[in-house]
């Protein structure tokens, strides 16, 4: 058999939890091999075990079938083995060559030499069809390219196996598309990859097998041409997941969110939401479909007082919040899951439950006269660990050592739990299993159903389409465009967010 | 979580032992007896009452200064600026314990409290300009620690006194010392401070780890976005980290001014109880409980190592090169730790 990678048997513990038990997975050369798993299954400890960076307690790890001990990333960069980290690790003030050559300089006489070094990583660029500038600075380049720039860092280092941990998750469709692509490209040239990712659709369109492990244990490897969405879905879950939204239509009432004229520079004054007009009511989903960029953030941050804005209003029941402090917007009713769970949800060094109260935690009964009741916060985050599933050892346990899905179920939980008066979804479900998934949509239409008002923000046309009652297409910082789900498809949303006019009725 | 506990109690152990072995090293190098050497360490450490009660008595600031270093630390701030927050807060005691008359239950808590205030506002001023103007503290608060030794010195000599190099005594209402401690450790110069110092460390335990206070602030120093997403005021809570560290600083100048020698005189230099201060506050793990126990550390060797010429013949010099040393590993294992979790965080 000539398998480049073999993972076999493999267990990896933490304290209170057993991430891998038992896991074999065997990648073939020039294969792509997705890795699938719930959220916590352990799929990136998996992978870390791979790139070095945790031992594990049990099994066996063969490279071109001899055995290997790899012991810290450097090994596995000698045995061919490069990773593309989710959450990326670029120097940002530095350019892209400056970034991919970082601990392994090309030298002359003990002189770094950059422009040599700029040659060789724009040839390796154009050969995958990366199209990545290798002068660029990666602070003023995209999250897109950020993530080619570090495929192109382990190629430079000379992977033969790549691992892309969630790549997707925070691409584009458009980008999605190009990384396919690339990936093609790199399996053409008689790379192999590892792909973790909570998309089935990209599974059965990229890979040609799939290793699916549920709570760390390695349950099954099937041949992508020979099983469906829904098998894979049950295999991962264990249970079948219906992929329907349930909802019946929706009853919209008084109106909650009105935002007028509304215009908002981004952090480094670009003008990025330019006369936003908007409305969701009582008892509706309304999305927001757009490509980023479109000032989609930038509307989000004004409303939530993370960002000045210039001129325009913003209302809450009639009340105007415009350029009210984050707090006080919070007290108005009004909740955020945020987009960068990393940057804004979640205070990485405290522990889960301190994190459940970080909008709260100043009230009764988490705290009485500035005095921090422990037992209440700790009570309240297990009741939402236990009511929103968030895989942890413990509420003690630091957010950090969290699974990206279970971070964002807790902050989902969070938000939701207090049942503000208008929702706002960024991108809620990004990075969370097709379980978690079924899960949160029922949540947002439920909180709906309440007479909530929700606006969602997502990429994901799937999503917007689903769970909407109204959907609002932003582009280039204005609304352009209304449409009702059932009257609009993927096409005709494609076509708005790219900025084409609508001339059938019911735009605002 | 366990794991990290141990860690925590465990690494500054080792540093401490290997910082020892280091200084037994260079003491045998130069043809001393380390085992006589140590001795001479214990002996003038905790030999007898009065050497315990110097102890004592050095210990007290360092717990103070250890806790402004570490208060502002756990907030994800650097406090180099201990030494001049010590400096304003002597001066702030010791004028007013020369200058105003009043009842001991006034005059003493309005000297210490007068310390405290002033160090809080040598504090203000990196905090305020780090949350207006993204100037970093380190380089504020060593500028600032130039500023009050000069200004200092300058008001001890024409403000306080007539040309002279140091103020009058301080009030007996004003004072810390204490004739029942100095009659039970021969006279040592060991004051009432200790208890103030003590208390200060259930403080700032309580504010960490008990308060909305404690609770905001650590979350600004993890993650200023999140914290401004959860409606905390970064600004405020950026300045108010420096304010009280500043005042832990402030009054361990008043534990001097007011307990150790009751004046002021014009310092050629800095003391150093600031930047000991940080070596406390590393070896202390930056916690309440570590603090204490590590300024006792540092007390001990300050005050024991003045034994070790008379009773072990090792010159002064070595000995200053051996607390160094300890000092060296102590801090170095812990600041490399410090810059592993920076790092770790700002990747992400
Ligand atoms: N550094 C760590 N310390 C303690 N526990 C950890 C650590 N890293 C991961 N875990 C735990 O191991 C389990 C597996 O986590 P892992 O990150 O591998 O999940 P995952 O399959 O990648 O999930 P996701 O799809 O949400 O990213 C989880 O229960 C998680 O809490
Ligand atoms: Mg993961």
């Amino acid at each position: 058999m000539d398998y480049v990678v073999e993972m076999l048997n493999i267990r990896k513990e933490f304290p209170g939890v057993v991430a891998n038990d038992n896991v074999t997975l065997q990648l073939k050369k020039g294969e792509i091999h997705a890795l699938l798993g719930e959220n916590g299954a352990g799929k990136s400890t998996l992978m870390n075990v791979l790139f070095g960076l945790y031992a594990p307690e049990k099994g066996q790890i063969r490279v071109n079938g001899e055995e290997a001990k790899i012991t810290d990333p450097n090994v596995a960069n000698e045995l061919g083995i490069g990773m593309v980290h989710q959450h990326f690790m670029l120097v940002e003030p530095f350019t892209v060559t400056q970034n991919i050559i970082l601990g392994s300089e090309p030298t002359t006489f003990g002189k770094i030499n950059l422009r040599k070094a700029e040659q060789e990583v724009q040839a390796l660029s154009d050969r995958y069809g990366l199209k990545v500038d290798a002068t660029a600075r990666i602070r003023d380049i995209s999250v897109g390219m950020q993530q080619r720039v570090e495929i192109l860092k382990t190629l430079y280092r000379g992977a033969e196996v790549l691992i892309f941990d969630e790549p997707t998750a925070v691409l584009t469709p458009q980008e999605i598309t190009e990384l396919m692509q690339i990936m093609n490209a790199l399996t053409d040239e008689g790379k192999s990859i590892i792909l973790i990712t909570h998309k089935l659709k990209e599974i059965m369109e990229i890979s040609e097998r799939c290793t699916v492990i549920r709570k760390g244990r390695g349950i099954d490897t099937v041949n992508v041409a020979d099983t469906s969405v829904t098998e894979l879905a049950s295999l991962m879950v264990g249970r079948d997941v219906s992929f329907e939204v349930e909802k019946r239509p929706s009853e919209p009432e008084e109106t909650v969110l009105k935002v007028r004229d509304l215009v908002v520079k981004d952090s480094r004054k670009v003008e990025m939401v330019k006369g936003m007009n908007l409305e969701v009511r009582a008892g509706e989903i309304v999305g927001v479909a757009g490509v980023d960029g479109n000032g989609q953030s930038e509307l989000i941050e004004a409303i939530t007082g993370l960002q000045k804005s210039e001129s325009g209003n913003i209302l809450v029941r009639d009340k105007e919040i415009t350029n009210l402090s984050p707090r006080k917007v919070t007290e108005s009713g009004i909740g955020h899951i945020p987009q960068d769970r990393h940057k804004y949800g979640l205070v990485l060094d405290y522990t889960i439950g301190e994190n459940m109260v970080l909008q709260t935690y100043y009230k009764k009964p988490y705290s009485k006269y500035k005095i921090l009741n422990k037992k209440e916060i700790y009570k309240k985050a297990n009741a939402l660990i236990e009511e929103y599933d968030v895989r942890t050892p413990s509420a003690y346990t630091k957010a950090s050592a969290l699974s990206g899905g279970n971070q964002q179920k807790a902050i989902i939980g969070r938000e939701v739990d207090r049942s503000p008066d208008l929702l706002i979804a960024a991108q809620p479900t990004r990075g969370l299993d097709v379980g978690a998934i079924e899960f949160i949509h029922k949540r947002l239409i439920e909180e709906r159903d309440k007479g909530k008002a929700v606006l969602l923000i997502s990429f994901e046309l799937d999503e917007i389409l689903d769970v909407s009652d109204r959907i609002a297409v932003m582009f280039d910082g204005k609304n352009v465009a209304e449409v009702k789900p059932d009257e609009t498809d993927e096409n005709e949303l494609g076509l708005l967010m790219a900025g084409s006019k609508k001339e059938k009725a019911g735009g605002k | 979580m366990n794991s990290n506990r141990l860690f925590n109690i465990l690494v500054p152990l080792i540093s401490v032992l290997i910082g020892l072995f280091a200084g037994a090293l260079i003491m045998l190098g130069f043809g001393y007896n380390p085992i006589t050497g140590y001795v001479a360490l214990w002996n003038g450490a905790f030999g007898d009452l009065y050497y315990f009660g110097e102890t004592i008595r050095q210990v007290t600031p360092y717990i103070l200064t250890g806790l402004a270093v570490a208060f502002a630390f756990r907030t994800g701030l650097f406090n180099i600026g201990a030494e001049g927050q010590v400096i304003v807060g002597w001066l702030a005691a010791v004028w007013v314990g020369t200058t105003i008359e009043a009842p001991m239950y006034i005059h003493l808590p309005l000297a210490i409290i007068a310390a405290a205030a002033a160090g809080a506002l040598w504090g203000f001023i990196p905090g305020l300009l780090k949350a207006t103007r993204g100037v970093h503290e380190v380089i504020i608060t060593i500028m600032l620690n130039y500023t009050a030794l000069y200004s200092a010195n300058a008001i001890v000599r024409n403000v306080l006194s007539d040309n002279e190099d140091k103020t009058p005594d301080v009030a007996a209402t004003a004072s810390l010392a204490s004739e029942w401690f100095q009659n039970m450790t021969f006279f040592s110069r060991m004051h009432y401070g200790i208890f103030i110092a003590l208390f200060a460390a259930v403080i700032m335990w309580f504010l960490i780890e008990r308060t909305t206070i404690g609770y905001e602030l650590k979350s600004v120093g993890f993650n200023q976005h999140a914290s401004k997403y959860a409606g905390m005021s970064v600004k405020r809570n950026i300045i108010l980290s420096m304010v009280i560290a500043g005042a832990f600083a402030g009054m361990a100048g008043s534990m001097e001014g007011l307990g150790t020698f009751g004046y002021m005189s014009v310092q050629s230099g800095f003391n150093n109880l600031g930047f000991d201060g940080i070596a406390v506050a590393l070896l202390g793990a930056n916690t309440a409980l570590g603090v204490v126990l590590a300024a006792l550390l540092f007390g001990t060797l300050k005050v024991g190592a003045l034994n070790m010429p008379t009773e072990a013949g090792v010159p002064t010099e070595l000995v200053d090169i051996i607390i160094a040393l300890i000092i060296f590993f102590v801090a170095s294992s812990y600041i490399i730790r410090w810059v592993i979790l920076r790092f770790k965080k700002e990747e992400k």
